[in-house]
């Protein structure tokens, strides 16, 4: 297999667990308005989580989807007691988010040390699987396969659902929304436990690939920045397309400019920042 | 009266050496001298200007590493202090430049990601920065021919500098411009009304804002005569961020209390804990929550409404009340 295929299929596969990190990220900030910090250690947080759950006999798929659960239940109780308090100061509670990550990669390094741990790739997915001729890793394509069902199910339930008109009204005009009867309030929590499952669960299904270590979730949250930046917030499409963007250019630039892979990255952000402030598939702020 | 308590404070400043007693709090408070001049350059933009920046530590580390690298290649002081202030000027512009393509939330997330990539460069670009393993440079200067090796001198040294800072902040404050920067951060709309340049005033704030975070990273590098990734990272720019809003930010006074305030909780916590990040953290977390006007002001507040109000005191301050 050739050096560009595999690049590509990592790029694929990067794009896709970006993909579940920033369109969590994406509907927080389109919702309630608040680029939330911790998303990088809600990653984190998922991925320490399932290696105990896996450690105490639970298999990977669970751990993945309760180690979610676990950071969902956490993301609501900081949005109920924490960010709720600070209702429309939204500097206040980026600064809150901020804090928070600290204090959540500290409890980190605390409770699974500062080594990093391998997530084992669960038993079924291990070895190649041949496509058209080619052999690819049949772990990365399953990631990649999950990121477009996620992808597929998330635009289904903005798009098609009560629920996700809810939500779209919220992030058009939330005053307008709350008079015509819709509780924005409670969708804030429900969205915002949302983000956090989807960051939780790419943080487990990620850890076969990147492992979890310390540092991990300040790696994560300036990529999530810069797609959501790239793909303009609140765009589910924004984020899909933002997530490919930079799952290439990060996993390209690493072999073709090793020492500036994380520069390259930035590139495009900033060439969007001056030609089409808004991101490339959101609207202009209201 | 007021120039007596003036001049009492420039003497007591000045006689710390003295009276502080030992080289380590002589060294803490040389530390609290260059990051309180980082704080007042952060207060410039996240105070007067309303405009957040959580990038300013890349500011800070882009002046100590061309210092380094600078006094490496065998120049003078002055030429460190030179070419590492205009590099940092002119790294000042690009972020003002592209970050200013947004307000409010926009602006934080551009200035993060703005710091993420002068981190990037500082851990990855090896040739130029030596990676994680940082630079260090062989000494401090000697600017007049005065050696700032000794703890002492180097403390006067920076507390010259740190005076200058506080005066050039006070004639910020004081003068038109600054009237005109609080201006864009109350009422961009009529300023653009009355015919201000918003943008322009917005781009000169961030100029001179990192021109001060530019001098306290040069500082560091003396001080430490080293210089490492660490110093980029995004929670060095948080720090300087919490010394601003802890102690209270559009103040002068503000963010030196706040710098004395971080640097001591940091050198004594870590006396104590290992958990440094945990607590700087969990006091961002305090205080924006419970005393979002500084930690000064805050105080005064809560003491006096501490009888009545204590059962109302989480997050009920009529200043974001209405959501």
């Amino acid at each position: 297999m050739s050096l560009w295929v595999v690049l590509a299929v990592n790029s694929i596969t990067l794009g896709g667990l970006l993909f579940l990190l920033s369109a969590g990220f994406s509907l927080i900030f389109g919702l309630m308005k608040i680029p939330n910090l911790t998303h990088g250690s809600f990653f984190m947080l998922g991925a320490y989580l399932s290696t105990s759950l896996i450690a105490r006999g639970f298999d990977f798929w669970t751990a993945a989807v309760v180690g979610g659960l676990l950071v969902a239940a956490f993301g609501g109780i900081v949005e109920r007691l924490i960010l709720r308090r600070l209702g429309g100061a939204e500097l206040a509670q980026v600064l809150v988010t901020l804090g928070l990550s600290f204090m959540v990669a500290d409890v980190c390094l605390m409770v699974w040390t500062g080594d990093p741990i391998r997530i084992a790739t669960p038993s079924a997915l291990r070895g190649v699987t041949s496509v058209l001729g080619v052999g690819f890793p049949t772990y990365r394509l399953a990631v990649s396969l999950i990121a477009v069902i996620f992808a597929v199910a998330l635009w289904a339930l903005l798009e098609r659902t009560r629920l996700g008109a809810m939500i779209r009204a919220g992030v058009d005009d939330p005053a307008m929304a709350r008079v015509v009867g819709i509780r924005v309030s409670r969708l804030f929590t429900l969205v915002f436990s949302l983000g956090a499952w989807l960051a939780g669960f790419a943080g487990v299904i990620g850890g076969p690939i990147l492992s979890v270590y310390p540092g991990l979730d300040q790696e994560m949250l300036p990529l999530a920045l810069v797609v959501v930046i790239l793909g303009g917030s609140g765009s589910l499409l924004g984020s899909l397309v933002g997530s490919f963007v930079v799952g290439f250019l990060y996993n390209f630039g690493q072999a073709m400019f090793p020492e500036l892979a994380y520069v390259v990255l930035f590139l495009p952000m900033l060439i969007v920042l001056v030609v089409r402030p808004q991101g490339l598939f959101g609207r202009l702020a209201a | 009266m007021r120039r007596l308590v003036l001049g009492a404070a420039l003497v007591m400043l000045a006689a710390v050496p003295v009276w502080v007693g030992g080289t380590y709090y002589i060294n803490i408070s040389s530390q609290i001298l260059f990051y309180a001049i980082f704080a007042l350059g952060v207060n410039v933009l996240a105070g007067y200007a309303g405009l957040v920046s959580l990038g300013h530590a890349g500011l800070f580390g882009i002046a100590a590493y061309a210092g380094a690298r600078i006094m490496n290649e065998g120049h003078g002081h002055v030429a460190v202090a030179a070419g590492a202030l205009a590099l940092t000027l002119m790294a000042a512009a690009v972020f003002a430049v592209l970050a200013l393509r947004g307000t409010g939330l926009g602006f934080v997330m551009i200035t993060v990601a703005l710091g993420q990539i002068v981190w990037g460069v500082a851990y990855r670009w090896i040739s130029i920065t030596n990676g994680d393993n940082g630079i260090a440079i062989r000494g401090r200067p000697s600017p007049l021919a005065i050696s700032l090796a000794s703890p002492a001198a180097f403390y006067e040294a920076t507390l010259v500098v740190f005076l200058i800072a506080v005066a050039s902040m006070a004639v910020f404050v004081a003068s038109p411009f600054g009237a005109s920067v609080r201006g864009t951060r109350d009422q961009p709309r009529r300023m653009n009304a009355l015919g201000y340049h918003v943008w322009m005033i917005r781009f000169l704030a961030f100029l001179f804002s990192g021109f001060w975070s530019g001098v306290a990273g040069l500082l560091y590098l003396y001080y430490n005569q080293f210089v490492s990734p660490q110093a980029v990272a995004l929670t060095a720019s948080a720090e300087g961020l919490l010394m601003v809003i802890a102690g209270g930010t559009a103040t002068l006074l503000g963010p030196i209390a706040g710098a004395a305030l971080v640097v001591i909780v940091k050198n004594v916590a870590s006396a104590y804990i290992e958990r440094w990040n945990f607590v700087l953290g969990a006091i961002f977390v305090v205080i924006v929550v419970f005393m979002p006007e500084g930690l000064v002001p805050g105080a005064v507040r809560l003491w006096r409404a501490a009888p009545s109000a204590w059962s109302r005191l989480p997050g009920r301050h009529p200043r974001r009340g209405a959501a």
